[in-house]
């Protein structure tokens, strides 16, 4: 199987080159300055893709072509960054810190000196290594909690303030036809990640560089949220997952996790009839949470045209805020990475949308750049045995701690 | 006059045999090369770490559940698949009319795509809300919704995995049967009638089942290393955008995300390729073994 892998990308390689020359020996629409191509991936509300193509054709420097890319984006841009015909621009969940350390993309800290206190701290952080910036946010985007206000008021239930109401409430919402909460068909594990132990009081890595939930109060933490599962207050194998608000809206479940992203449907379909919540705190040391994210804009360091990829990317998303305020509130639903462009979005002031906004400002959480991918498997994996098959989650969090430790020593040796 | 048959024979073959090197050969030393390094997001390393990969890839919890994994899913489907596809061949074999449309019908899944059945098991037959095909048969007879994916205990997900490539897979064996089953002399049936063997057990038992030795251990072999390679009905079915559960997680699918999820350790994943290599190699001489495979079911 490894052989057919390799085929593959050797072919997929191939193919680049073969679709890299015709683009340098296309004719029609031949502007000034190098050819630059740019990567998204594929954003799920119309119109996204007519626009970045829009923004790309208004830059006079270099000539941008925009490929759009589904599927998996993430595979796709790692494995083209190994290569000479990778993109020049792209877009990337990250970058991830092996990337950085790699040299795969380049250090940007320059092209954002000038505004780099416009950007919402808690995302450009997990963006910048050794005080260097790698990729610029483009857009926050969040998750929270949705409720319908009608279902909680006929069963008497108040929104959530803890967890422990919280596991109450599913269960008194759960009828033999709606279930009490969503949280994705693997029952959280995935989209919930670590918001249970920031909302506890942890953190994935202390300020020190070391695992931040190695406490007994975190296994209790995640342990209860098995009751939810025990419970059968969750919803699970809904035709569509958390990301999609279709369970929500058809009525499937009372409550559902979901990101910012999906409120303009849920408006449309529900109107008033909803609201929002962050992952209610638990303990005594506990608050609210969300985690926030952003795609960067990142450049990668096999482009054969550094300086006109990097003037590409700080004229698109350092100056010109009125591009990036399109891009951000236009098409999907997200929060401008740039504070000045947040503070004056008028879809950001009323109603749960300011309540996102409140949520992402005073709770959000953002994962570490130190926080590996290896990582998040081994507390993924964990996370899911406790909540489905009721492992106990006190020997789970301990080998998850030692496995963390372990890669926290690596990516601090050698860097 | 020789040495031009020999120019031809490589005009012919070179193109084929440099492809083969290219894109196989190196690229496979190369991963084996890469098990030997620390390979974080590259494919030129240049750290060497000796067996590191080997040893972390073998004490690693998650892989060796992988294998286990594998064996259980072998365990299921290849035993199942080669009762279910025998018997439709010895069902279609019987048949005096319309035996080619059935033969049809039964081999048409094998057409379609691992992806598309997938999805199709996924999110219509066994989705898990009330409205789903098999919730909506339980429900006739008062059963509870059942989340088939996202239950592990009991392992409901085993029954959507086996039956996505039972469906897909058993017309193509019921093909390889309804061959071997017409390559038997009809004398020996014959002969066993007038020695008194009764039609049905017996006659499978000691004339049939033993004159399709051959196909048998063709069938068991390609059903075991198609297990092996098991990955998109498992991918399209538990996958979601946050990654994989960790259970019903084959070596291909765990390895995927070693090396090339964003976790790009592709020197750990080299590795574990190497050692998944091993076994399927170990496994299959020792069952080709067993099997006696390269006989004829003459020699049965």
């Amino acid at each position: 199987m490894t052989i057919s892998r390799r085929d593959l990308l050797a072919a997929g390689a191939g193919a680049g080159v073969l679709t890299a020359c015709g683009s340098n020996t296309g004719r029609g629409g031949g502007g000034p300055g190098p050819q630059l191509t740019q990567w998204y991936h594929q954003y799920g509300e119309p119109g996204t893709e007519r626009a970045v193509r829009r923004y790309a054709a208004g830059f006079g420097r270099a000539r941008v072509s925009v490929q759009w890319r589904p599927g998996n984006y993430d595979q796709q841009t790692a494995a083209a960054l190994l290569t000479d015909s990778g993109p020049d621009v792209f877009e990337v969940n990250g970058p991830t810190l092996d990337q950085i350390r790699g040299g795969q993309v380049l250090d940007l800290t320059d092209l954002v000196r000038e505004v780099k206190d416009d950007f919402n701290p808690a995302v450009l952080a997990p963006k910048t290594h050794e005080g260097r910036v790698y990729g610029i946010p483009q857009v926050i985007d969040m998750q929270m909690l949705y409720y319908r206000k009608s279902l909680l008021e006929d069963a008497g239930v108040e929104p959530p303030a803890t967890l422990d109401a919280l596991v109450d409430a599913a269960h008194r919402l759960t009828t033999g036809k709606v279930k009490g909460l969503f949280l994705g068909n693997d029952g959280g594990a995935g989209v919930l990640g670590g918001t249970p132990l920031y909302a506890a009081g942890f953190r994935f890595v202390g300020d020190d560089g070391e695992v931040g939930f190695d406490d007994p109060a975190a296994a209790r933490t995640l342990g209860k949220l098995h009751r939810l599962y025990a419970d059968k207050s969750l919803l699970l194998g809904a035709p569509s997952d958390w990301s999609d608000p279709s369970a929500f809206v058809q009525g499937l479940t009372a409550m559902q996790w979901t990101g910012l992203w999906a409120l303009p449907r849920i408006r449309e379909e529900l109107g008033d009839d909803f609201g929002v919540l962050p992952f209610p705190r638990d303990g005594s040391h506990g608050r609210p949470s969300v985690p926030i994210g952003a795609y960067g804009a990142a450049v990668s360091a096999r482009s054969r045209h550094e300086e006109p990829a990097k003037e590409y990317v700080k004229w698109l998303w350092v100056e010109r805020t009125d591009h990036q305020e399109d891009f951000a509130l236009s098409y999907g639903f997200h929060i401008p990475a740039r504070i000045s462009l947040a503070e004056k979005a008028t879809a950001l002031k009323h109603g749960p949308a300011a309540d996102a906004v409140r949520f992402t400002t005073d709770h959000g959480y953002a994962q570490p750049l130190l926080w590996t991918p290896a990582s998040q498997t081994a507390y993924q994996d964990a996370l899911s045995r406790i909540i489905r098959d009721g492992a106990g989650p006190e020997p789970e969090l301990r080998a998850v701690v030692r496995k963390v430790s372990a890669e926290l020593d690596r990516v601090k040796k050698t860097s | 006059m020789r040495r031009r048959a020999a120019l031809w024979f490589w005009v012919f073959v070179g193109p084929f045999a440099f492809g083969l090197a290219l894109f196989t050969y190196v690229p496979l030393l190369w991963s084996v090369a890469l098990g030997f390094f620390d390979a974080h997001n590259t494919v030129t390393p240049t750290h060497f770490v000796g067996l590191d990969n080997y040893t972390a890839m073998l004490r690693d919890r998650a892989f060796v559940d992988s294998l286990k994994t594998f064996v259980v899913f072998t365990a299921f489907i290849v035993p199942v698949t080669y009762v279910f596809s025998l018997s439709l061949a010895l069902m279609v074999n019987r048949l005096r009319a319309a035996r080619a449309f059935f033969r049809s019908v039964f081999f048409l899944p094998a057409a379609c795509s691992y992806v598309v059945a997938a999805l199709i098991w996924k999110m219509s037959l066994f989705n898990g809300v009330r409205f789903g095909l098999a919730n909506t048969v339980l429900g006739w007879f008062g059963g509870e919704p059942v989340a088939w994916l996202a239950t592990t205990d009991p392992p409901w997900y085993w029954l959507v995995i086996v039956t996505v490539r039972l469906w897909l897979q058993a017309g193509f064996y019921m093909i390889l049967f309804l061959a071997g089953l017409q390559r038997i002399d009809p004398a020996l049936y014959e002969a066993a009638a007038v020695d008194g063997a009764r039609p049905g057990w017996t006659v499978l038992r000691h004339i049939t089942l033993p004159q399709l030795r051959a196909t048998s251990a063709a069938v068991v072999l390609l059903l075991g290393v198609g297990a092996f390679q098991a990955f998109d009905e498992f991918y399209n079915l538990l996958s979601d955008a946050r990654g994989y559960p960790p259970y019903a997680r084959p070596p291909l699918v765990y390895l995927y995300y070693t090396a090339l999820g964003q976790g790009q350790n592709l020197g750990l994943g080299s590795a574990g390729a190497v050692i998944l290599a091993l076994v399927i190699a170990v496994v299959t001489v020792g069952q080709a073994r067993w099997l006696r495979l390269g006989r004829t079911d003459g020699d049965g």
